[in-house]
Order: structure tokens, then sequence, then C-alpha cells
């Protein structure tokens, strides 16, 4: 156990030498193009804002199920088939037909070619589930087809966080999925993370639709409230656009009426349309909907086939950026609702650092102290060892590129007080075995050898707990997870080949010293 | 040689009533759980004039009708933390609350920290939060047992409950605060406690293979004391890291560091009192681990 091979003692030397550099780049500037990881802070400590968003799915099944009952109308319409009766409740589409026809409905249904029905092969289910009682037929979502929903309007809506976010300029967002509907939007060093929060709370539905007094449209119609929240208007469900035909939007200052408006330009079809729309409907008001409020109603007064348009509606310079980023950047497939949020201001964040770095100071110098004045020499090798290892620790952390956090900070300090545990354990065993062992080296490979399992029991513990905390905790508290996992590694390290690197020098050259320890 | 064998009873009797009064106090006044667990908001708010006090804070707040609103100092005299339950879930609370401060406090306050947490995602929280507790004991169980005869894994996992369970009824008695961290720091206490318990459990099976003509009883308090130096000289160091932690690592970490203090305390008390007795109550000797080892 005290031997040390020359080529092992280089091996040692250059492992801890490297570690040690890679902790010290935190602090210095090296070359970029030589090594360029660095810690990374987590949001506690540089500040900034944590964000989980939930995407209410309800109404796009509710719209889907609402297209299907055309879709199915329509489908066996063709085939002289005659459904009955067909309404949606909660969340299922209900009909009936005649004896007749019962089997060739399931038989489109259950087939797995079906284009009205898709089928997943590699899940084995189809889309939908039909359930038939008697001549009534129920029709809903199957787990799968509703799992297939939710991830795909959970793509489409990370899609839109993300231009939005982009859109507001902050530096490195991290946005990443959480489960089939969740979104997880990291942003550091936001201060005020108001304005974001407003913006992603929006759909950004836009549609311009038609005012009318015709409550037999044939398209139906609807009462929608003004954004002041006072007056009320009933629009026609006809969209004439939507937002998917804008191309861009600006705010703009309109200097003839003084003030701050969106300007607007259509694709394409948008512009045709538009103009259609408004070449027939000369003296009638186009209202501006988004998300089921009236921005406004003016009159038109004239064709428009240039494709482009401005919308006003009383707004700030604030707004009217607002109102163009979120049409820029599209609608959400579904509402989101923010859940848990987590906004650490940069001083708190700045503060958390120092009062982390007080305390690691303070608790290394005071385990440092105890060592020395507990075991002279020995203490001395166990605090340099300690000093290498929390080198070592940072280094490790730096390679992964590793998240710290206030807690992880706790799990450093944490670790110096743990990581002697190995070390006493060998030196207290090693003093046993010189009670009667008078060889000093056989008492010091004894030492090391007969404390190996329980060296062995303590640190597996103690990593289990770490790796629990690693997949169950979240954020600050999986940052304290790593670093007491990582720095039982570097532990056991630290003490097997540099401690005992020390212990071995030293004891073959005062082999004959009594009391030794 | 400390005589630790000779207060088995006592302090056996002393961790019955400690469990029994924490168990009671768990039943019957329960956690305080934070808004981690219980979804609200909490607003830490730093202020730069001495009119804002926590009666001028709450005053202000019970005006805004948020239902129940907690102001609390935190660390110093300018550093308030407030909560309340925000049922509605309202979006933009903190948009809110900040005008309504303004009108009278001018701009003399800082947010310096927001947290919220939905309905939704506290219970998940709080769900997460006992399974990783629950599996950490299961694996420290499964553990032990691969590493030691069942009774000795009987011992370690009842010194390792002794652990949890007092310390979680020191939480309930101060009405101290349940957080994400102290999930942490619950962890950290089962990962200590069974080490503590391992090393000395380790010595007793190696004298149990040595001696074969001492008894269980003499045995544990022998093994007690031939690791008692390490006991003591690794819970020093851990609690010198805990305590520059709890009195500097600032207010946040105050609750964490607290917790593993005392789970520090109970684990390192826990394997000399509950854990040998265990063993002695069992009867353990010398044929105990010689079964085992031949059926290895």
């Amino acid at each position: 156990m005290l031997y040390f091979s020359k080529l092992r003692i280089l091996f040692i030397s250059l492992f801890s030498f490297l570690f040690i550099l890679i902790a010290l780049s935190n602090l210095f500037k090296f070359d970029d193009n030589f090594f360029d990881k660095k810690i990374n802070l987590g949001l506690d400590l540089q500040g900034g804002s944590y964000l989980l968003l939930e995407i209410d799915n309800e109404p796009v099944i509710e719209q889907k199920l609402q297209n299907l009952t055309t879709t199915i109308r329509n489908y066996f319409k063709e085939k002289n088939i005659k459904i009955n009766n067909i309404k949606i409740e909660n969340q299922n589409i209900f009909f009936n037909v005649t004896e007749n026809d019962k089997q060739s409905i399931l038989d489109v249904f259950q087939d797995e070619n079906s284009d009205l029905n898709p089928y997943y092969p590699r899940f084995k289910s189809h889309q939908l589930e039909i359930e038939d009682t008697g001549l009534n037929f129920k029709i809903n979502f199957s787990r799968q087809g509703l799992i297939r929903l939710k991830t795909s309007s959970q793509d489409q809506a990370i899609e839109i966080v993300r231009r939005r976010v982009d859109e507001v300029g902050t530096n490195e967002p991290n946005i990443l999925k959480r489960g089939n509907n969740r979104i997880l939007v990291e942003l550091p060093g936001l201060d005020d993370p108001m304005r974001i929060k407003s913006l992603l709370g929006k759909t950004a539905n836009l549609t311009f639709r038609f005012v009318t007094n015709d409550e037999n449209d044939r398209f139906g119609v609807e009462k929608l409230k003004f954004e002041n929240g006072l007056e009320e208007a009933t629009v026609s469900k006809r969209i004439i656009i939507s937002g998917e035909n804008l191309l861009d939007a600006q705010p703009k200052m309109d200097t003839q009426a003084n003030q701050t408006i969106v300007s607007f330009t259509l694709d394409r079809v948008g512009a045709k349309r538009f103009g259609k729309a408004t070449s027939t409907g000369i003296g009638k008001q186009l209202a501006i909907v988004l998300d089921g409020k009236i921005i406004s109603a003016p009159v038109v007064r004239d064709t428009i086939a240039s494709g482009s348009g401005q919308i006003s509606g009383g707004f700030t310079f604030q707004t009217a950026t607002d109102l163009a980023l979120l049409l820029r950047s599209g609608a959400l497939p579904a509402p989101l609702e923010i859940i848990e949020e987590r906004t650490v201001g940069p001083d708190l964040g700045q503060d958390s650092i120092n009062a982390g770095m007080i305390a690691l100071a303070i608790g290394f110098m005071l385990v440092i102290i105890f060592m020395f004045i507990k075991y002279k020499i020995f203490g001395l090798i166990t605090n340099v060892t300690l000093i290498v290892n929390l080198f070592i620790l940072l280094g490790v952390l730096t390679l992964f590129e590793a998240t710290l956090t206030l807690p992880g900070i706790a799990g450093i300090i944490l670790t110096v007080g743990m990581a002697v545990d190995a070390n006493v354990l060998i030196f207290e065993r090693i003093k046993e075995e010189l009670k009667d062992e008078t060889n000093n080296i056989l008492a010091f490979d004894g030492g090391y050898t007969k404390s190996r399992t329980a060296i062995l029991d303590a640190n597996i513990t103690t990593l289990l707990a770490a790796i629990i905390l690693f997949f169950m905790g979240s954020g600050p508290v999986k940052g304290f997870a790593v670093t007491l996992g990582v720095g039982i590694f570097t532990t056991l390290f630290s003490v097997y080949f540099i401690a005992r690197l020390f212990t071995s020098i030293y004891v073959s050259r005062n082999k004959d010293k009594e009391k030794l320890i | 040689m400390i005589s630790f064998n000779k207060y088995y009873n006592h302090f056996n009797l002393l961790s019955s009533i400690l469990i029994v009064v924490s168990l009671l106090l768990l039943i019957f006044k329960g956690l305080n759980f934070g808004i981690d667990f219980k979804g609200g908001t909490l607003i830490e708010l730093r202020a730069s004039d001495s009119k804002i006090n926590v009666s001028s804070l709450r005053d202000r707040f019970n005006q805004m009708d948020l239902g129940d609103v907690s102001v609390k100092k935190f660390g110093n005299d300018t550093d308030f933390l407030v909560k309340f339950e925000n049922k509605d879930n309202e979006k933009n609370i903190i948009e809110e609350i900040k005008v309504n401060l303004d009108k009278s406090f001018g701009n003399n306050y800082d947010f310096r920290r927001v947290e919220n947490v939905g309905p939704k995602v506290s219970a998940e929280l709080l769900k997460s939060g006992v399974i990783a507790i629950s599996l950490s004991l299961a694996l420290m169980l499964i553990y032990i047992w691969i590493r030691f005869e069942w009774q000795f894994s009987l011992g370690a996992i009842l010194a390792l409950f002794h652990d949890v369970i007092v310390t979680l009824g020191v939480f309930s008695l101060f009405s101290l605060e349940i957080n994400l961290s102290i999930i942490a720091a619950v962890l950290t206490i089962v990962g200590y406690s069974m080490n503590d318990t391992v090393v000395i459990f380790d010595r007793v099976r190696e004298n149990l293979r040595k001696y074969s003509d001492i008894k269980i009883f003499e045995l544990t308090n022998i093994s007690i004391n031939e690791t008692l130096s390490r006991t003591i000289i690794t819970s020093a160091t851990t609690l010198f890291a805990l305590l520059a932690i709890y009195f500097f690592g600032g207010e946040i970490l105050k609750g964490f560091s607290l917790a593993m203090i005392l789970g520090v305390v109970f684990g390192t008390y826990s394997s000399i009192y509950i854990a040998n007795t265990v063993l002695v109550r069992l009867r353990v000797s010398q044929k105990t681990v010689i079964r085992e080892d031949e059926k290895k």
C-alpha cells in the first residue's frame, strides 16, 4: 500500500495539476481556443428568472373535435351514410346511425389504412377510439392520440415562446420541454420578468372580422368586448384574415393622427382576401380581434389592395412594440399559464455568492486548524489533500460545465467537512495498529487495508443519497446533489492517491521513529 | 474506555419518548410547509427607507386583499419576507403589488426575490419530496441488507427513522419552514446517519469474528470506543462546515444548515444509542456472523 512507482507519481501530479489549472481558469482568463469552459452560475447566484409554463390543451382538443365532426359528416355524406344527432359532450363525439350502416362505420374507424382515423403501428393504436352501444356511437381521442396532440402543440408552442423570448433579446435564455405539456424558460440576468411574463401570457390570436347586425349571419355571430372592457359589438365568426397571413408587423408613429400604430404586411393569400373583403365591405366596420377582445373596429373607407395596413387602438409606444412583436412571432396553439416562477435579483445573487464564499473560507479554516491540532504532520497532509481536493472538485465541475447554485456551494462546504472522514478513518486505524505492531510500515499498510471497507461503505451511502437527490430534486437542489456526488469521487481520489503518496513518503523516511502519529 | 453500555436503557427510553413526541407533533401540530409545498407567493423585499417596517408593510399588504399575508424580518433590519397564498394564482399580482407599494413608499424598496408556485406544482413537489425520502430510505435498507446481517439492517434503519422523525419533530415544534432545501437536508442526513452507523457496525462485526467469548453487550461498547475518536472528529469537522454555513452562508441557507446540524447531532447519537442497542436486544452473537459467512 505504501509503494508508489515513479510513473504513478507522475500521473497523480499531472492529473492534480491539470484539474487545478482547470479550476483556476474560472478566475483567470486563458486563451479561449485552449480552454473555454466555465462553471455556470445558477439563476439563484447570477440573478434571473425561472418560469414554468403549462399549455392548456383543452381549447385545442375542443377545436379538433369541432373540426372532426365536420370531417365525419362530410366523409360519410359522400358514402351516402346518414349520420344523425352528431354532438360534442365532455370531449366525446356522439352520433347515431341506422342498423344498415353500423358495420360500415365500424369498418372505417377500425381500418388500419383509414385516413379518417390514422393508425400508429408503433404503438398499435388508432388516433381515435370508437365505442358503440347499439346504434349510438361515442368517439374520443385514444391515449396515444392525446399524446400526439399534446406533443405537437408543445412543439409549436416552444417555437413561438423561443421567438418571443429572442425578440426581447435577453442573454442566453434556456428554453426546454418538460413532460408533454410544459415548457421551462430560464432567463439569466433578467431583473424584471414582467414584460416577458405578459408576452408569454398572451396567445396572440389575431383575426379581422366584420362587425354585423345580422343575427342570422351564415357563419354565426358572437358578442365581443372591446379592449377597454366597456363597449361591446356583435362580430361575425367569418374570419377575413388571421395572424397567419401576416408577413411582418412593426410599431410606427402616425404623424398625421399623432398616435402610435402597428403597421402590418400581408402574404399573398392574405392580401388577396383583404383586398376582396375591403372592396365589398366599404362602409362596414372591420373588427380587429386579439385573443377574443376587439382592439379597434375602423370603418372601411377604401379598397386596400396593397396588402399592407395598420392597426390603431390607443397604443403607447411600448404596447405597440409588444403587439407587433407578438404578431411577428405568431400565435400560440393554446394558452399558456405560468405555474411556477422564481426570480432572483442580481444583487441578491451577488450577496449569496459572497456569503457562500465567506462560509466556505470559514468552514475550511475551522477544519484545517482542527485537523492540524489533532494530527500535526498528518493533519498537514490531510489539509494539503483537502485543498487539492477542493480544486479538483471545482475542476471537475468546470470540465462538465456544471451549474453552481447556492445549495451547491453548501454542498462544497459540506464536502470539505466530510472529506476528512476517510483520512481520519485511516489514521485512527493506523494508531490502533501501532499498538501491537512495531514496524511502522506494516502498521501503515494495515491501516490502509483494514479501513477500506468502512470508507467504501460510508461513501456509498452518501452517494446513494446524492443520486436520489439528483434525479428527484429540481433547480438549486440539483446543484447540491451534483457537488455532493462529485465531491465523493474527488475525495476518494485525493485520499487514496494524493494523501497516501504524502504519507508513504513521510513514513518511509521515518521508518524507525517512535510515536509516529 | 467509556461505558456507553451502562446507559443503553436510559437512552432507549429517551429515544422512544423523543420519537413518540415527534410523531404526536407531526400528527397534531403538523409541519410548516413553505410555498414550495403549499403553493403561494413569496417576496423578499429590501427597504432603503426606515418608514418601511413590518407593521407598515403588513398594513399595506392587508389592504390588497391577498388572503393570509405573513410579513417577517429576514436577516437584517432592511430585509423583509412577505408570503401569501395567492389562491386565484392571478397573473399580474406582482405588478399590482408594486403599483400599490409605490403609492405609499415611493421607490424606496426593491424586490430582491419573487417566487410564485401554483397549486399543481406545489402538490407535485410535495409528492416528489416524499418519494425521494422514501426511496432513499428504501435504497439504504437494500444496501445495508446486502452488506450486513438482518439484525444490523434493522438497527441501522431504526436509527435512520429516528433521525429523520426527530429532526422533523424539531421543525414542527418550532414551526420552522419546510421547503425544497429541507428535503435535500433530510436526504443528506439519511446518508450521514447511515455512514456513521455503518462504520461502527463494521467494527462490531470485525470484533464478533475476533472474540468468541465477549458478550454483545460488552462488544458493542468496545467497538463504539474503538471508533469513538473517528466519530467525534468527523462529526466535529462536519459540524464546523455546517456551522459556517449557518452563521455566514446567508438567510436562504439557514433552515437547510439547521436541519443538517440537527441531523448530524441526532445521527451521531443514534449510531451509538439506537443502532447498537438493537444488536444487543436481538442477542447478536458470533454465530450470527459466522452463519452468514458460511452462506456466502
